[in-house]
């Protein structure tokens, strides 16, 4: 299969190094502390943050730092099959694991000590990427309810196919079979936070997917930040400021 | 700029699904005219002064590609409109015009109008794909004129009236493909226009020469819902069809269906299917089958002693004929019991894929048409006999009668006997040595350019030799000093220290596959510098090699073995006669020598070990020329002498091989390259151990040549280690669980392969890339789809390799194999003999022939043609005897007789050796 032209184009018709249309929103959940919806493309994820507030299960409770939970579904309409998607599964047992890590290690937990925070993200619409759109979402919906972080942590995937690194696969690249790298990261502190994939690649060429990826997570990182700019300028002028 | 395309298909599940797609819209996107004032030119590839720019449709690329390779058509804009419909009708056609798009000599521009901002159309509300498409054409078509002014004409090419039509209404400069090759003024050129097949288009001007016309010859192919709806109710059967060899008018499908061969008898049953075409089949009723002739009991159905006039032809042996009908079940163990038992036969209903390309041959003999430069129609026929005649017009009838001519078929009609094709170029004169060899090269698909300059960049400069950076190397040992000779072959040079993987010279290779052997010449993998100087390990000259070192006990076993990339300082290379003439003369004492009869003891040791195993050493039955110098014409002809020498170099090597198969399938369990050699089952030996049973004879296996025969139908294959169980790696016939090659790879691209992975096991450098592309999806990888694929752009490179180089290795073998029989022809139609022949099968009019000096097989009639038998020889079954009813006279299998060899001609164009009885 021709993933990408003697032209270079790709089948959606990006190059190799693009990215797919951005679009974010805030506050779509107005009962959550802090909401966002995130697209890459034809994937969408929403994605809500309650907290901080008290830890319902005492035995969960940490002395010296808040609780991360998070839990991750996808809507039963997300796919063009509009199966009923399985809860509690391996799949998503693991990227709510993912993602819960990913979070937590941004968060400045110790400042909230003894309190849970949770994140829900639910993926509307899936089109491959959906990780990185769920970590995109919740770093938003997370800076929405204001709760403190070292950085914007931000996540891109980048993949090899027909020998070219390919930033961003959509989901009919992601079903070719290649490796797929998932790079979570923290654009100011300059590191990488979150590294998947499952197949396997030479170092050089793995080092080259990884720096698109990588390069991908800035390009996302500035976006976010617009977009809370944006938002902040909203809030400011909706206070009268 | 964001599209979304949306539209709805079926899953394999047969549920209904809306896919949505995103498709960007770029506006980076340029024009590909060098004098472009408003684009990135740097990819420009039209010509600057071109007057006419052409835009072609689907269709057109579709049915014209012929026309279209022809230098005369140039200056064309590719749309991706037309590539993606390309790529979904007919992958053949898309490669071939990919790589006309990528060639340096053509002006091919691909514009992706499909993602221009500009030029990419919505699908309307009732608008059908094929419509849409045909808009999208014509408003690229259209923004190509506004975009490059009134300066160039822009002109749409195609043969869609309606698309015609509309183009002209919108103001677009439309033609069809005749109009437009008419106006260039070169009418040869019209012999490469497809004509439209007559189902589709009334022929009002063409004349209908056919004797059969307006009758309906074939029943009509059942359209492919039908199809479908009948394979799954079990009614038809789906396979590849393939034409006997020896008779076209026999055709056998394989159907998994039904488990066994289903034979189609006749052109009719055939209904215009060809060899190689995927089809659907319905059994014919039980009484219609064909009842297997008794007295042809042990015979193979291609070996028939026919009367017809397709009959069977002299051939080298062993017969590597490996796509000879497998019909081995029917022979097997109800063979015997019953002689009435009728094979299925069948009848064509329909053709799921078609497996047209084009031909080499030449024109059945006719007179010339009245009148100068008038169209002729005449019947082509293909050097291949499984292919049917071919009708085609030309208006250069008088220039084609003596040429070997290339013809592709477009079209087979139900009123047509023939299938209708057209002309694509000339090779050269029929029986001209030049050109009957370069029929060989096409039609076994073997590339004999030169290399390219690209390619050729990539050697280092000359002269070479080793520096001190190859001395220095911590993965190089320094094996100057040891005493290393080399006899024949061209020995283990450290090929891939120069062929680097992803260079245009190791695509070359790749895509070459293989060295070819022809009697004249040789087609090399690997450029000139490279084979004959730099990789060849010639005497007191300093080498790169990539050595396996063992340490043996007197025993031949082995103690230890090495594998090391070193440099060696060759002290002689011999040849196997000199190498033999030395182990021969006792005199010479000197540690060389010494060193061969020590080597050649250890060989014989293991040679006998592998034997014991249940090695088969077959009878090789390699021919050789002497060639004139001058004319290259042969002046003799005989049989290769098989030393000592061979056989010692021969252990050895698969010696090292084996090492080498060991230690990368160690390393690489699931992605190492072997070679195996499937055991044959018993059905495959059951008519040798038939003949053997009526001579009673205690055959020598081992040295049989039936077993060869026999053991040749299942071929030793390349293979990737992942796709198969251990037990499957086996290489029968060497009795080695495992096995590859490593021996060769100055003239081996598996060799090469093999050379990385050991290179990569020692951790000396790293895999390359595409070795590790291994997805999980297995792709039923056939040879013709692979053949055409660019092996840059192919991800799945364990799919595709081994099936490629085993395409490419058979092609080798059956070109040397037609190389050496045309000479054979060549030195015997001047050379007329008299020789001995032994039977080595017995048919109810006559016998099948092995001539030991000549290493060739072939029939002789005991009876003339036309009679077949007619009571007057019979056929003993249980002593494979042949005798004249009243006794006088009889023959026996195994069997000397005397007999004459000579060339006749019965059909024009097409000499064949004759065997007749002294
Ligand atoms: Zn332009």
């Amino acid at each position: 299969m021709e993933f990408v032209s003697p032209e270079g184009l790709r089948l959606d018709g990006r190059r190799p190094t693009e990215m797919r249309q951005l679009r974010a929103a805030i506050g779509a959940v107005s009962k959550a502390d802090g909401s966002a919806v995130f697209e890459m493309g034809n994937t969408k994820v929403i994605a809500a943050v309650y907290g901080p507030r008290e830890v319902e299960n005492k035995a969960e409770l940490i002395n010296d730092q808040a609780l991360v939970r998070c839990e991750y579904t996808m809507a039963n309409f997300s796919t063009g099959d509009r199966v009923r998607k399985p809860k509690g599964d391996r799949r998503s047992t693991e990227i709510s694991l993912v993602i819960r890590q990913t979070m937590e290690a941004c968060i400045m937990t110790h400042l909230m000590p003894r309190s849970q925070i949770d994140i829900f993200v639910q993926v509307l619409q899936a089109d491959g990427g959906t990780r990185s759109a769920c970590i995109n979402a919740a770093t938003l919906a997370l800076a929405d309810a204001g709760i403190p972080m070292r950085d914007l942590v931000t996540s891109c995937s980048a993949g090899y196919l027909n020998s070219t690194p390919l930033l961003d696969l959509n989901y009919v690249e992601d079903s070719a079979g290649g490796p797929d790298v998932t790079v979570g990261f923290l654009p100011k502190l300059d590191k990488v936070t979150l590294l998947q994939m499952d197949s396997k690649l030479s170092m050089d060429i793995f080092q080259s997917v990884m720096q698109l990826a990588i390069e991908g997570c800035k390009a996302i990182a500035n976006y976010i930040r617009e977009v809370l700019h944006e938002n902040t300028k909203q809030l400011e002028y909706r206070r009268g400021v | 700029m964001l599209q979304n395309k949306s539209y709805v298909r079926k899953t394999r599940a047969g549920k209904i699904e809306k896919v949505v797609k995103e498709h960007y819209l770029r506006d980076d996107i340029y024009c590909g005219a060098p004098a472009c004032t408003v684009c990135d030119t740097s990819a420009a590839r039209l010509s600057p002064n071109a007057s006419t720019i052409l835009v072609l449709d689907t269709n057109v690329v579709l049915n014209q590609i012929d026309l279209i390779e022809n230098p005369a058509i140039d200056n064309v804009v590719v749309l991706s409109v037309v590539l993606d419909e390309l790529r979904n009708k007919n992958l053949s056609v898309y490669n071939r015009l990919r790589a006309l798009c990528s060639s340096p000599v053509r002006k091919f521009f691909v514009f992706s109008n499909e993602h221009h901002r500009d030029t990419y159309v919505k699908a309307m509300v009732g608008e059908s794909p094929n419509d849409r498409n045909d808009r999208a054409i014509r408003v690229a078509t259209q923004w190509y004129q506004r975009h490059l002014g009134s300066a160039v004409r822009i002109l749409l090419i195609t043969n869609d009236r309606e698309n015609k039509r509309k183009a002209v209404e919108e103001g677009i400069f439309a033609e069809t493909v005749e109009s437009y090759v008419k106006s260039l003024g070169q009418p040869q050129l019209l012999d490469l226009v497809v004509q439209p097949a007559s189902e589709d288009v009334v022929m009002d001007d063409v004349e209908d020469l056919r004797p059969s016309k307006k009758k309906i010859i074939y029943s009509e192919h059942k359209p492919m819902s039908e199809i479908t709806a009948g394979l799954h109710r079990g009614i038809y059967h789906q396979g590849k069809l393939r034409v006997n060899r020896y008779n076209s008018f026999e055709a056998y499908v394989g159907s998994e269906s039904i488990g066994d061969e289903i034979i189609i008898y006749g052109r009719t049953n055939m209904n215009r299917a060809f060899d190689g075409d995927i089809v659907a089949v319905e059994l014919l009723p039980q009484d219609q089958w064909h009842v297997e002739k008794a007295l042809s009991i042990a015979a193979e159905v291609g070996n028939y002693l026919r009367a017809e006039d397709e009959d069977e032809d002299v051939h080298l042996v062993p017969n590597s004929s490996d796509d000879a009908p497998r019909n081995a079940s029917v022979q097997g163990p109800n063979a015997d019991a019953s002689l009435n038992s009728a094979r299925p036969s069948g009848r064509v209903v329909g053709i799921i894929k078609r497996n047209w390309h084009s031909y080499c041959g030449s024109l059945e003999p006719m007179p010339l048409p009245a009148g100068i430069g008038g169209i002729a129609h005449a019947l082509f026929v293909s050097k291949d006999r499984r292919i049917p005649k071919i009708r085609i017009q030309t208006r250069q009838l008088g220039n084609l009668l003596d040429k070997r001519i290339i013809v592709a078929v477009d079209s087979w009609d139900r009123l047509s006997r023939y299938p209708s094709g057209h002309y694509v170029r000339t090779i050269g004169e029929i029986g001209d040595r030049n050109t009957e060899s370069e029929v060989v090269l096409i039609e076994n698909d073997i590339n004999c350019r030169l290399f390219s300059a690209q390619v050729l960049a990539c050697l280092p400069p000359l002269p070479w030799s080793v520096s001190s950076e190859h001395l220095s190397d911590p993965n190089r040992e320094d094996l100057r000093h040891v005493r290393v000779f080399s006899v024949d072959p061209p020995d283990i040079a450290d090929v891939t220290n120069f062929v680097h993987p992803g260079t245009p010279l190791d695509d070359e290779a790749s895509q070459r596959g293989t060295s070819v052997y022809l009697v004249e010449r040789r087609i090399d993998m690997l450029p000139k510098p490279l084979t004959e100087d730099i990789c060849s390990l010639r005497s007191d000259v300093e080498r790169l090699a990539f050595s396996v070192i063992w340490e043996m006990t007197p025993e031949a076993d082995i103690i230890s073995t090495r594998f090391t990339k070193s440099v060696i300082k060759s002290c002689a290379a011999l040849s196997y006669v000199e190498a033999q003439a030395r182990m021969d003369d006792s005199r010479l004492v000197d540690p060389l020598t010494t060193d061969l009869r020590n080597m050649n003891a250890l060989a014989k040791k293991m040679r006998q070990r592998r034997i014991d195993r249940g090695a088969l050493t077959l009878a090789s039955a390699e021919v050789k020329f002497q060639i004139d110098t001058e004319t290259h014409d042969p002046l003799d002809i005989g049989m290769y002498q098989i030393r000592e020498a061979n056989q010692m170099v021969e252990e050895f090597m698969l010696a090292a091989n084996v090492s080498v198969a060991e230690k990368i399938l160690k390393h690489f369990p699931f992605c190492s390259l072997l070679r195996r050699h499937p055991t044959p089952t018993r059905e495959m030996l059951e008519p040798l151990l038939r003949t053997a049973a009526a001579v009673g004879l205690d055959l020598d296996i081992s040295s049989s040549k039936a077993l060869a025969d026999s053991l040749d139908r299942a071929v030793a294959v390349y293979f990737c280690s992942g796709d198969l169980s251990p037990p499957e790696y086996l290489h029968y016939g060497l009795a080695a669980p495992l096995y590859t090659h490593f021996t060769s790879p100055i003239r081996r691209y598996a060799d090469v392969i093999v050379h990385r992975l050991l290179a990569a096991s020692l951790e000396i450098s790293k895999l390359p890339t595409v070795f590790q592309d291994r997805p999980q999806l297995t792709s039923i990888a056939d040879s013709k789809d692979v053949l055409h694929n660019d092996l840059l752009h192919v991800t799945k490179f364990w799919d595709i390799m081994p099936v490629y180089l085993n395409y490419r290795h058979r092609n080798a073998q059956m070109a040397s194999r037609a190389s050496v029989e045309l000479h054979t022809i060549i030195y015997f139609r001047k050379h007329p003999t008299d020789t001995e022949a032994r039977i080595v099968k017995i048919r109810s009019n006559g016998f099948i022939v092995f001539v030991p000096k000549y290493g060739i097989e072939g029939p002789v009639y005991l009876t003339a043609k036309g009679d077949n038998g007619g009571g007057e020889w019979v056929v003993d079954e249980q002593h494979q005897q042949v005798k004249k009813a009243d006794g006088s006279v009889s023959y026996n299998v195994l069997q000397m007789v005397r007999i004459h060899l000579e060339v006749v001609e019965p059909q024009p164009n097409r000499p064949k050796l004759q065997l007749t009885l002294i």
